[in-house]
């Protein structure tokens, strides 16, 4: 076994990286695989909330590093899933506590011995950028088909081209299939041709993801959730299957109908 | 109704600002540098040949992931000039 080391970063903040890496590790885990999570942004922990494994946390990311525990005794294993794992970010610290060897020696550890390796990478293109990228077999860039967003995407994926990391996936998050029906939100080609990378997934808009970060279960165990389902999709071409993109024009015409129903137009 | 047609090209819009911010973010050159290459690119050419200023079009345009700069230069018609 050799495990692919899986970098989900984004430039701008709050686009959904988190989400991103927490469903995917749960679809992963749930389709048998074995995986582990690094939470990369020193300082600002938050992939333990979202994966609901806050309380478990002893050591964290820096203490590997500074040698003050074993890799193993950091991971913190899922409260479902057997074979997924959480390795925290330090919340006391900062980026400079980590270098981006010391983050290759830790997933050098672990290739051996998991399917897949993903690293939350933390917003910005600064040192904790650098650091989640510098293991990295491939990289997903996350954006919501917002302006500022897909500007700092476009930043993020010219830097990975420069550093020699290849062209990054993209996955479109918080897309409105209604605001895009009306043409007043960039649809997935528009991004797609702005950005100039493929596409490797598009997540609707879906209260789910919130109710699933509130309770700390991630939304891809929701069966009838949209969002979760394309997370799923997602999970299914990491692992080297073609899944066909979901129609999510039928969803904007359903809900139109149903706008339209309620009197609202 | 005004409201209606401003909502409607709301996209439209959001991808022509983008478009030109990207073409700078990534070759990083601001539109007053790029103004100035204009200048000096038709100040050379226009030692050897008579070009029409006014019909000049260059810009930077995009190409999948790389940028070109394209010019236009429309040549003055020289026999017509010594002619007149």
């Amino acid at each position: 076994m050799a495990a692919q080391v899986i970098t989900i970063s984004s430039g701008k903040g709050g686009v959904g990286k988190t989400t991103a890496v927490a469903n995917l590790a749960v679809a992963l885990a749930s389709d048998g695989r074995k995986v582990v999570c690094i939470d990369g942004d020193i300082g600002l922990r938050n992939l333990d909330v979202v994966m609901g494994l806050e309380n478990r946390i002893v050591y964290d990311i820096v203490d590997i590093i500074e040698g003050r525990c074993k890799l193993r005794q950091a991971m913190i294993r899922d409260k479902h899933y057997p074979d997924l794992y959480l390795i925290p970010a330090a919340q006391t610290r900062d980026k400079s506590a980590v270098s981006p060897s010391d983050m290759t020696r830790v997933c050098n550890d672990l290739r051996p011995d998991y399917d897949f390796i993903l690293i939350d990478s933390p917003a910005g293109i600064e040192r904790g950028f650098r650091n989640a990228i510098a293991a990295a077999d491939r990289v997903l860039v996350v954006t919501n088909p917002e302006v500022s967003a897909v500007r700092d995407a476009d930043r993020v994926v010219g830097i990975l081209e420069a550093e020699e990391k290849g062209t990054p996936s993209l996955i479109l998050n918080r897309l409105n299939p209604a605001l895009v029906k009306h043409n007043d939100m960039l649809s997935a080609e528009d991004v797609l041709d702005l950005l100039g990378i493929q596409l490797i997934g598009i997540v609707p808009e879906d209260e789910a993801v919130i109710i699933g970060s509130n309770r700390g279960t991630p939304v891809v165990t929701e069966v009838k959730s949209r969002a979760g389902q394309a997370f799923r999709n997602i999970a299914k071409r990491l692992q080297g299957q073609a899944v066909p993109f979901m129609e999510l024009e039928q969803q904007g015409g359903l809900w139109q109908s149903i706008q339209r129903l309620a009197g609202r137009k | 109704m005004n409201w209606f047609t401003t909502r409607k090209r709301s996209a439209e819009s959001a991808k022509e600002r983008l478009q030109l911010v990207l073409v700078h973010d990534r070759t990083d050159l601001t539109p007053a540098e790029l103004e100035s290459l204009k200048d000096d690119l038709l100040k050379a050419i226009s030692r050897y040949i008579e070009i029409d200023r006014d019909a000049v079009q260059i810009g930077l345009e995009r190409d999948g992931r790389s940028q070109r700069l394209v010019a236009d230069i429309p040549l003055r018609n020289v026999t017509r000039r010594h002619a007149g």
